[in-house]
This record gives C-alpha cells, sequence and structure tokens, in this order.
C-alpha cells in the first residue's frame, strides 16, 4: 500500500478506487441513468453479447455517460443475437439487434446520446408480467 | 488574595477562592451535618468522596442538590443549608443508610461514640420507612481488628487511610452496587492480608464496622483469679489521652488517676511500660553506638542507618514490604516486650512465684500491641511475656464498669521496681520521641561527656518526614524521622536505591507517633487532639527530675543484678529478637 | 476488464451474522468463483444497513436490488438467477405490507423512505474493512482539510456553527466541549472516544464502529488537532469483539497509509489511537468513571467540577465524545457547517441514530432529521405495532429515560422535546410497548438493571435504588400498598437530587414517567390486585367461564395442584388460593372455557 504524505496521495487514492466504487455510486438511483439489458443466454454469449457488454460499460464510462448495464437472460430474439434493451430516463424500452461493438458505438452516439433511431430495431412481440401492475 | 461574595441562609459573606461550601458555612456557626468527610487539618490528609451525600445543599440555579464538602464557592454563589427541600432529601438519605445497617445499637461496641448514631440522634430519626433486604457479609476478627462490615457504610476513610497515607493496600472497594463494601482483595481475612494492624482504619471508621478486639474480660477474669499475681504496665501515650474519655480536656496529664484507677482495679502492682522504654534505650542505645562506631572506623560490614524496632505495626509493614532488608532495624525488642520479659523472669523471681501464675497486662494507645504479644518468639514454653494487651479506650470502659470516679481519683505513684521511669521514656509517645531519648544517651556514652542540654528540640514537630543532625562533641550524627507508613515507605525506597545518608531513623506507623494510636480515645477528624497530647508528653518529660534512660538507678540495679550489661547475652536472649520474611502471596479464603 | 460488472454488497453487522451471514458471504463468493465470474462480479462484507428485522441483507448493484432474509442456501440461486440470467430472485424481495407487494429499491421501502443517513452515511456501502473505499467517499478529506487549510480555532469554530450536540445522551455542544478543552493548559491532552454504549438494547454506536470505524478515527484525529492532543483512546466495551476487530483493522491501516502516526500529510501534526477495554460495568460509560476506568482505578465516578475537559484522564484536559458524534465531524467538515444545520430542529441540528426496538414490525436501526415525529417513527418507519396490536408507550432514553404515550405521538423529536415531554434522548435506544406490555413491569425491569449497575458509592443510588426496585415488586405481586405509591414518589425525587452521578440522577426517571403516564395501572395492581396488561403472573386470575364449560374434567385432570373442582358433566371451578398459574388447563381446554383475567 502507498504511504499517504501529502494531500494530492490522498486526491490521487480516491480518483483511483472511485472508479471502481462508482458502480455503487450511480446505482443508488438507477431511474435517472440510461438502464442496458445485455441478452446473455447461450444464444448470446455464443453470438459474442459478452463483448458487447463490455464494450458498452467501457465506452459509456469513457464517454460519461450515466449508465447501469446489466446482463439478462434470453429475451427471446435469438435470429437477431446479440440483442441489448436500451431504457432511456422517461422512455421506453428499445431493443436493438444484431448487435456488435461498431453497432455498439453508434447506438451510444446516436440513440443514448441524442435519442436518433437507428436501424435494427427489433419490435417488442410480447407482454411479460413484469409489465403488468 | 481576592475575595469572593457568597450568600448562605441569607447571610452575606466573603471567602477566599477555592473554600468549599462546608467551610464557608463554618467559618459562620453554620454547621451542616456531613459523614463520610474527614479532615485532618494538621496532617493535610482529606477524605471527601462525597459519597454520603448527607452534607447536601441547595444552590441557586443548579438543577441538583450539591455536597457542601466537596463544592467550591464561586462569585455569587446562594446557599439554602436547611430549606425543606434540603431536609428531606437529607433525612430519606440517612433513612436509607440506616434501612441498610443492622439495629443492634445497643450491645454494639460503638454505641455512644458512632458518628452514624450522632447523627440518627440529631436528625430526629424515629422511623425507618424504606425498609428492605439489607447486605451481609462474613465477620472477621484478626488478633486485633475486628471487622463487621455489615456495619460499613461505604464512608471509605479506611481506605483512603490504609492506601494513601499507610500504602499498606489492604482495604479498598469491592463487589458492585448494593454488596459493594470496602474490605481485603477477595473479601479475604485481614490475618491472611499484609495488614499491621496499626489500628488507623479503626481510628476513623464512624460505625463499628472497624473495632479493636475486647480483651478486658480476660483482664477481668486474670484479676478475679485468686492464684495469679497480675501486673500492668502503662504506655506514656495513655496519661495524656485517658482523661478525654472521662470529658477532661485534651492534653491533660492524668498520669497519678490512671495509677489510681489501675489500683482499684485490683491489680497486684502497677507498673510503667517507660521502664521498658528506658531499658529499650540502654539496648537500643548501646547498639546505636556499635554500629555508628564500627561504620566511623571504617567497617564495611556494618549496615546503617539503623531503624527503631519498637512499633509492632511497623515491623509488620517492614517484614511484609522490605524482608530483604531485615538486618538493618535494631534488634532490640519492643519496650512492652522487654517489659514482659523482665517481669517473668527477673521480678517473679524476685517474688518467688513461677511465671505461668504471673500475667502481665499492658495498657497501650495501639492495636498493633495486641498482636505483637501473641507472637510466638514472645512466649516461654507457650507461655507469653505479655497475656493481653488492652488499649486505652477499653481501659476507660473498665473504669466504667467498675463505677470508679475517675476524675475525683486522687493521684498515686507506680510501684517499684519497675514502676520507675525517667522523661526519656515518656516521650516515647510522640514522633521524634525515641530518637531523641536514644541520643540522650547515645551522646553521654559516645562523648564521654555529660549531655547539658536535654532537649533536641530538632527531633520534635509533626511534619511527615523530618531530619535534624545531632552533635555529638564534633561528630555530626544524621538522625532521619517519619511517621504514618507511607513516609516510612519513602525512607526505605531511598535506604534501597542506595540514597540514605541517615545514621539513625525513627519510625512510627501511626500519624502523631503514639499518641495517634489505634487504640486511642477517637479524634473525630480533630487533629488539634493530637496537638495537644504532644505537648502534653512533652511536658510531662520536663516535670521528670530524671531525664536520660541511663540514669535510672532501678534499670541500673536490674544490670547489676540480672543482666550483667546491655547486649550481653541474657540481654540479646531477653530483649532482643529478630525477623521473618513475610512477603508470600497471601492466602485466599474459601 | 478493470472494472466489476456486479457488485454484491453483504451485511456484516452483528445482528446479519448471528443469522449465518458470514457463511452467506462465502458462499456467495464461492459461488462466483466456481462461476467463473471472480473478474466480473465483487462480493463485499458492508456495515449494517439498519433493516435488522430482515435481516440477512444483501444488496445487488447496479440495479439496486435489496435483498431481505437471506439464506447462506440461497447464495447458488442468487448467483445463477440473478447475476447470470438477470434474473431477480423475487420470494427474497420485500413485500410491502399494505400492498403486498415486492419492493426491490430500498428507497421505496416504508422504512427507508424519511430516514436521512449521516451518521451511518457509509454502513451498507463500504468495506469497513477497506480504507480505500473509505477515501473514495471523501475519506480523510475532511482531516486534510482541517491540517492543511484551517487553524484549530476556525475548525472548532465550524464544529460550534454546525450545533452538532453529544450524541451519548447529555446533548453539550460538541463544539464547546472542544474550546474549552482547546483552552486548558497542559503538557499533554487526551481525546477520548467512549464506545462502551451500555443501554439495553441500543447497538448504534457498535453499528457505527463495524460498518465505518475510519469515521470515527478521523474525527478524533480532527479533535486532537483542534484540543492539542497527540494521543486518542477509544474506550470500548469488551462484549463488541467485532467492533473491536474492525476497528483494531482501520487503525492497522490508517498507520500503514501514514493516516495515524506521525507527520500526517506532512503537516508535522502527530496522532496516536490507543484501545481500552471495558469489563462489564455500564457505570462506566459515565465519562468521569470511564476515565478511572482507564486508569486503571475501580469504576467509580468521581464528582463534577473539576470537568475532564479540564482535568481528565491521569489528570489531563481530556476531551470524551461519543462514537456517533464523531461519526457526525468528518461530514461536517467536508459539506459544511451550514449544510449540517440546515437539517434538525432549531436547538438540535443534525440527525440521531436510534435502535428500533421491541414491539414493533420493522426492528433496526434507522437514523432520521431532528424534529422527525413520533409518529413517523413508530408507524411509517417502524411499520406500526406487531401482530396489530394497539399501541401503548415507547420507552426512550434506556434505563435514563421515560416512556412517551399515545398524546406525545406528534412530538417533534429533539433533545429538549423529549426532556420537556418527561423523557430523554439518551443514546437513541426507543423500546416500542403495546397494550400487552405492563408499565409497573417495565419501571422494574429497569430498576432490575440499574441496581445491578450501580457501582455503590453513594448512599442514595446504592440503597435508594434497591428500595425503588423493592417496592415496584411488592407492586407487581400484589402486595403493595397506597403508601408505596406516596413512598415511591418521593425516594424517586430523593434519588434524583441527591445522587453523584447521571446513572442515580435518572434512574428514578421510567418510575416518575410510568406514575405520571400510567397511574391508573398502578392503582390496579395495589388496589384490585390486578395487573391490566396480564403479564404480572402473581397477579393473574385463570378463570372458567361457566356458559362455556360443559364438564369435560381435562382440565382438573391435568391440574398439577388439584385446584380444580367439579362434577362429570358439571361446571367446573378454579380454587384461585390454590392455583399457581402454571396454564395448564387453558391449554388443555377445547372449549375456550379458560380465560385469563
Amino acid at each position: 500500500m502507498t504511504k499517504i504524505t501529502s494531500l494530492a496521495d490522498l486526491r490521487r487514492i480516491k480518483s483511483d478506487v472511485e472508479a471502481k466504487m462508482s458502480l455503487r455510486e450511480r446505482s443508488e438511483t438507477p431511474e435517472s441513468m440510461v438502464q442496458i439489458r445485455v441478452a446473455m443466454a447461450t444464444c448470446g454469449i455464443a453470438s459474442g453479447a459478452k463483448i458487447v457488454m463490455d464494450y458498452m460499460i467501457d465506452e459509456l464510462d469513457k464517454r460519461n455517460i450515466p449508465a447501469v448495464v446489466t446482463q439478462t437472460g434470453c429475451m427471446g430474439y435469438c435470429y437477431a443475437e446479440p440483442t441489448i434493451e436500451i431504457t432511456r430516463p422517461g422512455h421506453g424500452p428499445i431493443v436493438f439487434g444484431f448487435v456488435d461493438s461498431k453497432k455498439a458505438d453508434q447506438i451510444i452516439e446516436k440513440y443514448i446520446k441524442n435519442g436518433e433511431l437507428l436501424d435494427g430495431i427489433i419490435p417488442v412481440n410480447y407482454e411479460n408480467i413484469e409489465g403488468k401492475k | 488574595m481576592e475575595m469572593i461574595n457568597i450568600k448562605i441562609d441569607n447571610k452575606d459573606i466573603k471567602v477566599a477562592p477555592g473554600t468549599t461550601i462546608l467551610d464557608a458555612a463554618k467559618s459562620v456557626g453554620i454547621n451542616i451535618p456531613t459523614l463520610c468527610y474527614l479532615h485532618l487539618h494538621d496532617f493535610d490528609i482529606t477524605n471527601k468522596p462525597a459519597g454520603c451525600r448527607i452534607c447536601v445543599v441547595e444552590v441557586k440555579g443548579r438543577r441538583n442538590l450539591a455536597p457542601a464538602c466537596a463544592t467550591d464557592c464561586y462569585e455569587g454563589m446562594e446557599v439554602s443549608t436547611h430549606n425543606i427541600r434540603v431536609l428531606n432529601s437529607r433525612k430519606t438519605v440517612l433513612e436509607l443508610i440506616l434501612s441498610d445497617h443492622p439495629t443492634d445499637c445497643l450491645v454494639c461496641s460503638k454505641s455512644g461514640s458512632c458518628e452514624l448514631q450522632t447523627l440518627a440522634q440529631d436528625m430526629g430519626i424515629r422511623q425507618i420507612e424504606y425498609q428492605g433486604e439489607q447486605s451481609h457479609y462474613k465477620e472477621d476478627t484478626s488478633p486485633a481488628i475486628i471487622r463487621d462490615v455489615d456495619k460499613c457504610i461505604m464512608c471509605r476513610r479506611c481506605e483512603m487511610m490504609c492506601n494513601d497515607v499507610q500504602t499498606v493496600g489492604v482495604l479498598s472497594a469491592v463487589n458492585r452496587g448494593f454488596m459493594s463494601v470496602v474490605a481485603p482483595a477477595f473479601e479475604m481475612n485481614l490475618d491472611h492480608s499484609v495488614c499491621t494492624y496499626c489500628g488507623q482504619c479503626v481510628a476513623v471508621c464512624p460505625t463499628g464496622a472497624l473495632t479493636e478486639v475486647d480483651n478486658t474480660n480476660q483482664v477481668i477474669r486474670a484479676l478475679a483469679d485468686p492464684s495469679k499475681t497480675v501486673i500492668v504496665q502503662t504506655a506514656p501515650a495513655v496519661r495524656v489521652a485517658l482523661g478525654e474519655e472521662f470529658g477532661m480536656a485534651p492534653g491533660t496529664r492524668v498520669t497519678g488517676k490512671m495509677v489510681s484507677a489501675l489500683r482499684s482495679l485490683g491489680f497486684d502492682y502497677v507498673f510503667d511500660t517507660d521502664f521498658g522504654a528506658d531499658l529499650t534505650i540502654m539496648e537500643e542505645g548501646t547498639e546505636l553506638l556499635d554500629r555508628i562506631t564500627r561504620h566511623l572506623n571504617g567497617d564495611k560490614t556494618v549496615k546503617l542507618p539503623m531503624l527503631t524496632s519498637c512499633c509492632p505495626a511497623w515491623v509488620n509493614f517492614f517484614e511484609h514490604q522490605f524482608p530483604e532488608m531485615s538486618d538493618i532495624p535494631s534488634t532490640a525488642r519492643s519496650p512492652q516486650q522487654m517489659f514482659g520479659a523482665i517481669a517473668k523472669t527477673y521480678f517473679a523471681d524476685k517474688l518467688g512465684i513461677k511465671r505461668e501464675n504471673m500475667v502481665v497486662v499492658s495498657i497501650m494507645p495501639c492495636l498493633a500491641k495486641k498482636y505483637e504479644c501473641q507472637r510466638d518468639e514472645f512466649a516461654t514454653n507457650s507461655n507469653p511475656d505479655v497475656d493481653f494487651s488492652v488499649s486505652t479506650r477499653e481501659l476507660a470502659h473498665l473504669i466504667k464498669q467498675a463505677n470508679i470516679n475517675f476524675t475525683s481519683l486522687p493521684d498515686q505513684d507506680f510501684d517499684h521496681p519497675m514502676g520507675e521511669s525517667t522523661g526519656a521514656a515518656v516521650i516515647f509517645g510522640t514522633t521524634g520521641g525515641v530518637i531523641e531519648a536514644a541520643a540522650r544517651t547515645a551522646y553521654e556514652l559516645f562523648t564521654g561527656k555529660t549531655l547539658e542540654k536535654v532537649d533536641f528540640k530538632q527531633l520534635r514537630g509533626m511534619e511527615w518526614i523530618r531530619e535534624a543532625t545531632v552533635d555529638f562533641d564534633g561528630t555530626p550524627i544524621k538522625i532521619g524521622i517519619a511517621h504514618g507508613l507511607g513516609n516510612a515507605r519513602k525512607l526505605l525506597q531511598d535506604i534501597k536505591d542506595g540514597n540514605s545518608s541517615y545514621h539513625a531513623i525513627e519510625i512510627m506507623a501511626c500519624p502523631g507517633g503514639c499518641i495517634g494510636g489505634g487504640g486511642q480515645p477517637l479524634h473525630y477528624g480533630d487533629t488539634s487532639i493530637l496537638m495537644a497530647r504532644q505537648k502534653a508528653i512533652y511536658t510531662e518529660d520536663e516535670a521528670k527530675t530524671i531525664r536520660k534512660s541511663h540514669e535510672n538507678p532501678y534499670i541500673q540495679q536490674l544490670y547489676a543484678e540480672f543482666l550483667g550489661k546491655p547486649m550481653s547475652e541474657k540481654s540479646h536472649h531477653l530483649l532482643h529478637t529478630k525477623y521473618f520474611d513475610k512477603s508470600k502471596p497471601a492466602e485466599i479464603d474459601e | 476488464m478493470t472494472q466489476y460488472k456486479m457488485h454484491l454488497l453483504v451485511c456484516g453487522g452483528t445482528g446479519c451474522r448471528a443469522s449465518e451471514s458470514e457463511l452467506l458471504f462465502h458462499n456467495l463468493k464461492k459461488e462466483v468463483f466456481e462461476k467463473g465470474l471472480e473478474n466480473d462480479v465483487q462480493v463485499i462484507t458492508t456495515g449494517c444497513f439498519g433493516f435488522c428485522e430482515k435481516g440477512p441483507i444483501v444488496k445487488v448493484m447496479p440495479d439496486n436490488t435489496f435483498y431481505t432474509q437471506v439464506k447462506p442456501d440461497d447464495a447458488i440461486e442468487i448467483i445463477a438467477e440473478h447475476v447470470i440470467k438477470g434474473r431477480r430472485v423475487t420470494r427474497l424481495l420485500y413485500v410491502n405490507p399494505e400492498t403486498e407487494q415486492h419492493v426491490a429499491d430500498s428507497k421505496h421501502m416504508g422504512f427507508y423512505r424519511k430516514q436521512l443517513r449521516i451518521a451511518l452515511r457509509n454502513c451498507g456501502f463500504i468495506d469497513p474493512e477497506n480504507i480505500e473505499e473509505y477515501i473514495s467517499r471523501d475519506g480523510y478529506a475532511a482531516l486534510a482539510k482541517c491540517l492543511t487549510e484551517m487553524t484549530p480555532a476556525q475548525v472548532i469554530e465550524e464544529m460550534k456553527k454546525s450545533g452538532l450536540r453529544g450524541r451519548g445522551g447529555g446533548g453539550f455542544p460538541t463544539g464547546l466541549k472542544w474550546e474549552i478543552t482547546s483552552k486548558s493548559q497542559a503538557d499533554q491532552k487526551y481525546v477520548v472516544c467512549n464506545a462502551d454504549e451500555g443501554d439495553p438494547g441500543a447497538f448504534m454506536d457498535r453499528s457505527i464502529l463495524e460498518g465505518d470505524p475510519h469515521s470515527v478515527i478521523e474525527a478524533m484525529a480532527i479533535c486532537g488537532y483542534c484540543i492539542g492532543a497527540t494521543k486518542g483512546i477509544v474506550y470500548i466495551r469488551a462484549e463488541y469483539p467485532l467492533a473491536v476487530e474492525r476497528l483494531k483493522i482501520a487503525m492497522k491501516q490508517a498507520v500503514e497509509f501514514g493516516l495515524l502516526g506521525k507527520n500526517i500529510f506532512g503537516t508535522g501534526f502527530e496522532f496516536e489511537i490507543d484501545i481500552r477495554y471495558g469489563a462489564g460495568a455500564f457505570v462506566c460509560g459515565e465519562e468521569t468513571a470511564l476515565i478511572h476506568s482507564m486508569e486503571g482505578l475501580r469504576g467509580e465516578p468521581t464528582i463534577k467540577p473539576p470537568f475532564p475537559s479540564v482535568s481528565g484522564y491521569l489528570e489531563k484536559p481530556t476531551n470524551v465524545n461519543n462514537v456517533e458524534t464523531f461519526a457526525n465531524v468528518p461530514v461536517i467538515i467536508i459539506k459544511g457547517a451550514e449544510w449540517f444545520a440546515s437539517i434538525g430542529s432549531e436547538k438540535s441540528k443534525g440527525t440521531k441514530v436510534f435502535a428500533l426496538a421491541g414491539k414493533i414490525n420493522n426492528v433496526g436501526l434507522i437514523e432520521v432529521p431532528m424534529g422527525t415525529t413520533l409518529r413517523d417513527i413508530i408507524f411509517e418507519i417502524g411499520g406500526g405495532i406487531k401482530d396489530g396490536k394497539k399501541f401503548k408507550a415507547v420507552q426512550t432514553g434506556g434505563p435514563s429515560g421515560g416512556c412517551l404515550t399515545e398524546k406525545h405521538l406528534d412530538i417533534a423529536i429533539d433533545f429538549d422535546s423529549l426532556t420537556a415531554a418527561g423523557s430523554m434522548m439518551g443514546s437513541g435506544g426507543m423500546i416500542v410497548l403495546d397494550e400487552d406490555d405492563c408499565m409497573v413491569s417495565i419501571a422494574k425491569f429497569y430498576l432490575d438493571f440499574t441496581v445491578e449497575e450501580s457501582c455503590g458509592k453513594c448512599a442514595p443510588c446504592r440503597i435508594g435504588n434497591k428500595r425503588l426496585n423493592e417496592m415496584l415488586e411488592k407492586i407487581c405481586e400484589g402486595k403493595g400498598t397506597m403508601k408505596d405509591l406516596d413512598l415511591l414518589r418521593n425516594l424517586s425525587h430523593v434519588v434524583k437530587d441527591t445522587s453523584l452521578c447521571g446513572l442515580g440522577q435518572t434512574s428514578p426517571n421510567p418510575v416518575l414517567s410510568t406514575m405520571d403516564n400510567f397511574y391508573d395501572e398502578y392503582l390496579a395492581h395495589i388496589v384490585d390486585h390486578r395487573c391490566p396488561s396480564g403479564q404480572c403472573k402473581a397477579l393473574l386470575q385463570y378463570v372458567i367461564e361457566a356458559e362455556n364449560c360443559v364438564g369435560c374434567t381435562a382440565c382438573a385432570r391435568n391440574c398439577p395442584v388439584n385446584a380444580i373442582a367439579g362434577e362429570r358433566k358439571g361446571i367446573h371451578v378454579i380454587d384461585q388460593a390454590t392455583c399457581i398459574k402454571c396454564g395448564a388447563c387453558l391449554e388443555k381446554c377445547k372449549f375456550n372455557a379458560v380465560f385469563i383475567k
């Protein structure tokens, strides 16, 4: 461990650890952030969903966009894997299919940042009980 | 000094900063009752745990009542010492204390002199509303002191004396809450602890929790036994204090009346411990001289300083706490014991009786003497040199039981030969007296010259530790004096550390010396009584014609007829002793 | 991948540990490792979340899921379902008792909605055994600010402006205490943290030390800087082994990081902390008794003045503060006195941590702004009375406090309002009582405690409390008289008025408070020989309701003392004089004929 001999040392440790802790900090109020769910069932993983998830997390962090990225199970769109569901604060969820790193980059810049729609949106074709009150 | 203004019971007064409410009130004649508080003014010893809450008073602006003994006055303070709130609280607290106290006043040894009883009387307690469980403990009887701590009120005076003044450390508060009491560790018996029996705890205990062992019944039985010749010896400190038990002023010399009373009681021979004191000076003075002379001649094996050994509580302290230095005190026995040894040999021979038919009783200001006379080495064939020791207080009881009107007794003289003593002997009763007596004799023996000025005023006083240099015709002899075991400890530690440059040191366990002994009439904190007793001792000395021990003709006769010379083989056998290592860990009672 | 994708926070407070949260933690870690997720999922233990009734707690981030009553065996399911598949394990979610719906986000729970966690800001969030996590939350930044940007006088001024008052029960203004101690002249001064927490049922300080020990360490160093002390001592009760362990780990890390010891932040300021252990005496929570205990003497209080600020430990100026008081200090320095003073009421600033216990649904640790009403605390945060019973009273301040009743429910809680209502804040214990609690028994329960814990030094507490206890016992046994009520009242006032220290000065409070608010219960015990709540066994009467009795003789046959008389098919009667109130008849009767009166 590093010995702290000045205020600068303290600040440096803080900023180093803050990154690791930021997930907890942000998660206190998830509704105010972009919620991203990455389908990580067998088909998803087989199609490289993990790479997409890692990419989303890193890039959103780099571009300073507060977001909560979680993995989920099969959303049912096995033909379009990897699929991700994006919920912007105040909007309904939108599912994108055939996502790779390149597509993910566009999704971030266009939809997440500006609300611009892109190709490859998969219309929701079922209801789930979570939505019901 | 800038005085501060306060109001007590609507009286405006000025007091010095740092004055307690109690003292401020006293200065205008308001005596707030106290119980645990004790202030030995001349010794600067104070006990004020503020635990009894009897002295509480109302202070304007303060939420709760304040203990007067421990609360300092401040500018503008307004105090009420006896409004209804205070009186109700004080009475209730007293009732609480009484509710956890045995009610055997009628047969309690402290009845009539008990501070709790007096307080209850003064406060007019007629009923104890708050009855309930009482805390009980096992009673503990040692050779000298009885602990009946059902009667302990947690005033902590004994704890203070034992730890802070005497530094023996036997008594402290144990347990918690309702069952808390002051006792030796693990509530063990005193005789398993390092108690020295100095009795200072008894001297300050306000109730009957700590009292002396009562040997008066044994004395009465001995006096009633026609086959026994009963001899009594009286210590010097008794004759300047006994009168107080009969309403006489402190410091009244009642030697003559005391002798009369003892004769009335039926003692066959009324002798004087002072005879033994003169004898002690002969032996101890010779021993001191021998050591000093050898030391001055360059003998490296001789140990100095030499310490006096006449105080049994001090000897106990020494054997428990500094046993590795047992070759430093004098080997001379105490006057009480020397007297007994001579009485049961020399005098028994003179009377033509066997020692088993002689009973030697000592009247002592001391409780440790009760323990001392029971020591194994002070007996022959299980017959002790001194059979019983009774304290000044017990003697007063005996006199009252025999309905002797003490104050109107005529003065009588002691019997011969063991009733004759010098002024040097009588000053044994005060701190500084033993070493002054020794100096008077040692001077003449050492220098071969006559001592013109007998008073060694530089050795006198009440300061805890004193030192003085006595001029033995050109040879300076350094003397150290300590009273109170805590001060003895300091001097002993100096010796242990190699920092002591004295030739001789006198140690008395009790504050003031024997005049302040554990068996003396209680002073209730008024140290002016001790000062008065000390003054009386020196007056008694001045009134004597012979004031140097070696000039006592009966002592000279004793040596000529019986002992030979000081430190002879016979003297060694009868009048000297050795010391034991008692530093083993104390046993814990089951 | 440098970052974890998911954090699992497992409560490691003593309460949850007693329900195997340590095993749960290990199981989660094991499962994470076995599924190869150790680079993605971080599992840590944290301090107390406060919702002790529903422990063990596991919080999942980033989706902010609050799991309750998690068992060690649930670890596999949590990893498999929630972590891997992204599906919440609904059976472990909290259920809102009113709506009967699952609630995953603690912010939406009645328990948490009105809480404001300042002293507990890091409890349940960081791993208390990792100093870096503390640092990431502005840890030690307050100390740095004080040492590098402020003078001691400026820090003291900030503390005074904040209005922080002692949280141990005394409510003395902290800034003022620091100022007085700073003005005392001596060659050595001491900062003492009172972590003795003797009140029965109180665990605020324990949770802070278990969950965020660094906040106390940092505060003590700041205090040392202000008053001119280089030594600090934490006096902690030996019955808190986990808190002691976490504190020791924290201290060790602080020393390793150079935040304790010499030349802190290169400013030349030095501060070291020592730990001393209590030995099981409530009275040693009193500051002078605490000091004497540390000195190796008997743990007895001594009169004040002199106050410890002037002459304390080893007769040097000593500043004694409670754990919770210290926990507030760093955040006051970082966020400013004005921010702190904006929370709470006029004379009581900030928040207070309460240990909510008794007959309440949501038992646990809560922190609310001063000025929150009792009603909110009991009925919203506390979730109301258990089993739907009726609220009777809430005892605040432990054995030193009094009870508040229905008429006090809308009091805005702070130091002064509670004292005015006949109780006191104390250290934060809140015991909720319902219709089945006998108030006389409650008073006796508290006196049992203070009689046991009295040090014995002063007569009114040593003997007076014992007598109060005996009288209450008499009343509970049905042997009380009307005179006893007068004696109880007078003695209570005298003990309060004449006792040497805070223990005796407040121990009669439960008696006076229950007598003032529930005099009818006392009368019932004494005059009617009846305990209205049915709690005092000696006053219970088992009776057979004639209407329901069919004479089956089951009760008579099972009565161990043959107290029931009756013929077959005839009405049975219980002889009250013989009855020992064992309840066997009630158990055996199949016809609901036996009642307790």
